[in-house]
């Protein structure tokens, strides 16, 4: 298992440098530089710019450089936020996020399997139906969608709940945010539980237990659940990129002061070293991430550490 | 079959409604801002906060919306056929090193990427096609590469290697066009991905950029002015979830008839 594990992570160095490689080349390519103004500057006053900021030596030098950096967690200075390093400002905004991000892949897993497994079980009754037409509904709704249309109908019309972020205190104002970022994922998460569900509900070990006068209850709960589960388990990869990229986007819309927001902020600025450091820091996230899942896969199922 | 109808009134609709409309997608009218929609008046769908017609920028936003998507998938394709068949025809170790790149790149939030070039880049729609495109090819690729194993081994593909025929050659000529079935159905998925992506873009504001528009762009105007006027959010909101839907539900059920692999 351990041996498992540990080539599993090797297997991330690759990956991991090819992100920095690609992200760090691609914002280096860009032509104008970060410092371009409406009005040009004296050629001294650019001059020593560009030396502060190490921009006049080669590439290789400033990857070099940047590379170093990286592995004892110095991404650069930002270029806008001009007393922060981007190290600092992932670090202020990063909890917020994560700890949104966690909310939402909790809620969409419990919802989840739930509706997946109630419509498996009454498999093409009305209420399967129903569950899967919403569940489809979920998926190809996007959150940019989904989250202000619940703001104008619950907060702005009912006022059941706050609509913003500042202002207000409490837990109230996680409510939605989360909402709206686990919505496609219960979607997702249904649609998968219902099929592997269904594929475990026909299998012989079930009807084996059925046989015995087991009940439904029980033959879910003690049979069923655990491998209907691991395709789940291999989504969760997916599955995480993508609340990333919905709480980019929830975050703008909610005014809540996480990473996401950073980095739509950055785009537009045009904050070269703040939105590189931030897609190394998302891409390793996910990276790893996904290794954690790889290895819990394994641990569940015997059969994939074989291979 | 319900949804490909409703798509192909919607596309209908938002070629022809702004060549009827007295109303251009440009011209504002600071006499009529926000108004509300009115099914007798000229203003199907009100208008913006800086009085432009609202209906017309909303075909016209289908209009981008669906441009973009079918030029990215169509991007996506070439890209995903071309390296799908080498990898699947030529095989062996260059198969699986080119596959184990496929699978790196799945394990990438490609979309941030995207935002990077975006930044680094002048934002114009060549790059929007070609960045979206570029992210949608995995799963294309995988599945072309699935089906020229097993064609690699037909006798057609064997008759045309003894008559000596070239590898590209064979590749293109003769691999590409059986795959067309297979293709054609996994299109019909990449598409509503490819609006996903560039609506996303564009909500952020680093997609279409003003004065031209996109449903993307549209929601997040509308939600700037989502207090006073629900309207300028819901029209499109709503357009983009029809579009959305209908592309998924016909992806779907073209899989359910074209892909027998993949029962229900």
């Amino acid at each position: 298992m351990l041996r498992y594990a540990l080539l599993r992570l090797l297997g991330a160095i690759p990956t991991l440098l090819l992100v920095i490689v690609l992200a760090f080349l691609m914002v280096h390519a860009a032509p104008g530089g970060p410092f371009d103004a409406e009005r040009a500057l004296p050629a001294e006053i650019e001059a020593n710019i560009a030396a502060a900021y190490h921009l006049d030596e080669p590439l290789y030098q400033q990857f070099v450089r940047y590379l170093k950096g990286l592995v004892q967690g110095d991404l650069g200075p930002s270029y806008r936020y001009r007393d922060h390093t981007v190290s600092e400002l992932i670090a202020t905004a990063f909890p917020l996020s994560l700890k949104l991000g966690a909310m939402a892949m909790l809620l969409a897993l419990i919802v989840g399997v739930a509706a997946g497994s109630l419509a498996a079980l009454r498999r093409n009754t009305l209420s399967d139906r129903v569950l899967m037409m919403l569940a489809m509904t979920g998926i190809s709704i996007p959150v940019f969608v989904i989250a202000p249309v619940l703001v104008l109908f619950l907060a702005v019309r009912l006022q059941w709940l706050p609509a913003g972020w500042s202002g207000n205190e409490g837990a109230a104002r996680f409510l939605l945010p989360v909402i709206a970022l686990a919505l496609p994922q219960i979607a997702y998460i249904a649609r998968l539980t219902r099929a592997s569900m269904i594929d475990v509900l026909a299998s012989d070990f079930v009807r084996t237990a059925r046989a015995q006068g087991l009940g439904t209850a029980a033959i879910v709960r003690y049979h069923a659940l655990k491998p209907a589960m691991l395709p789940v388990l291999s989504y969760l990869g997916p599955a995480i990129a993508a609340i990333l990229t919905g709480s980019v986007v929830v975050e703008e819309i909610f005014g809540i002061p996480g990473l996401g927001q950073f980095f739509v902020r950055g785009a537009l600025n045009r904050d070269y070293t703040l939105v590189l450091g931030i897609v190394i820091f998302y891409a390793t996230l996910v990276v790893l991430l996904n290794l954690v899942v790889d290895i819990l896969y394994g641990a569940i199922d015997p059969r994939i550490r074989r291979r | 079959m319900v949804s490909g109808g409703i798509l192909a009134g919607i596309v209908v609709v938002a070629i022809l409604g702004p060549l009827i409309s007295p109303h251009d997608y440009l011209q504002t009218n600071f006499d009529a801002l926000l108004q509300r929609p009115t099914l007798s008046g000229a203003r199907l769908f009100g208008t913006d906060d800086l009085g432009r017609d609202l209906f017309v920028r909303a075909m016209l936003g289908v209009q981008v919306t669906i441009v973009v998507a079918i030029v990215a998938s169509i991007v996506s394709l070439v890209i995903g056929v071309a390296y799908g068949a080498i990898a699947g025809y030529v095989g062996g170790r260059v198969d699986a090193v080119m596959m184990r790149f496929v699978d790196t790149l799945y394990a990438l939030p490609f979309i941030f990427f995207v935002i990077l070039l975006m930044v680094a880049f002048e934002r114009n729609f060549l790059l929007i096609f070609v960045a979206i495109g570029a992210i949608n090819w995995l799963d294309m690729a995988r599945i072309v590469r699935g089906q020229t194993l097993s064609l690699r081994e037909r006798e057609f593909v064997e008759a045309a290697r003894l008559t000596g025929v070239s590898t590209l050659r064979i590749i293109f000529r003769h691999i590409a066009p059986n795959l067309l079935g297979v293709v054609i159905v996994y299109v019909t998925l990449t598409i509503p991905q490819a609006i996903l992506v560039e609506s996303f873009l564009s909500f952020l504001g680093l997609g279409i950029q003003e004065p031209q528009t996109s449903l993307g762009g549209l929601v997040d105007a509308g939600v700037n002015q989502m207090e006073g006027a629900s309207w300028m959010l819901l029209i499109p909101a709503g357009l983009l979830a029809i579009v959305l839907l209908c592309f998924n539900f016909l992806g779907d059920a073209m899989r359910d008839v074209f892909d027998a692999r993949n029962p229900r």
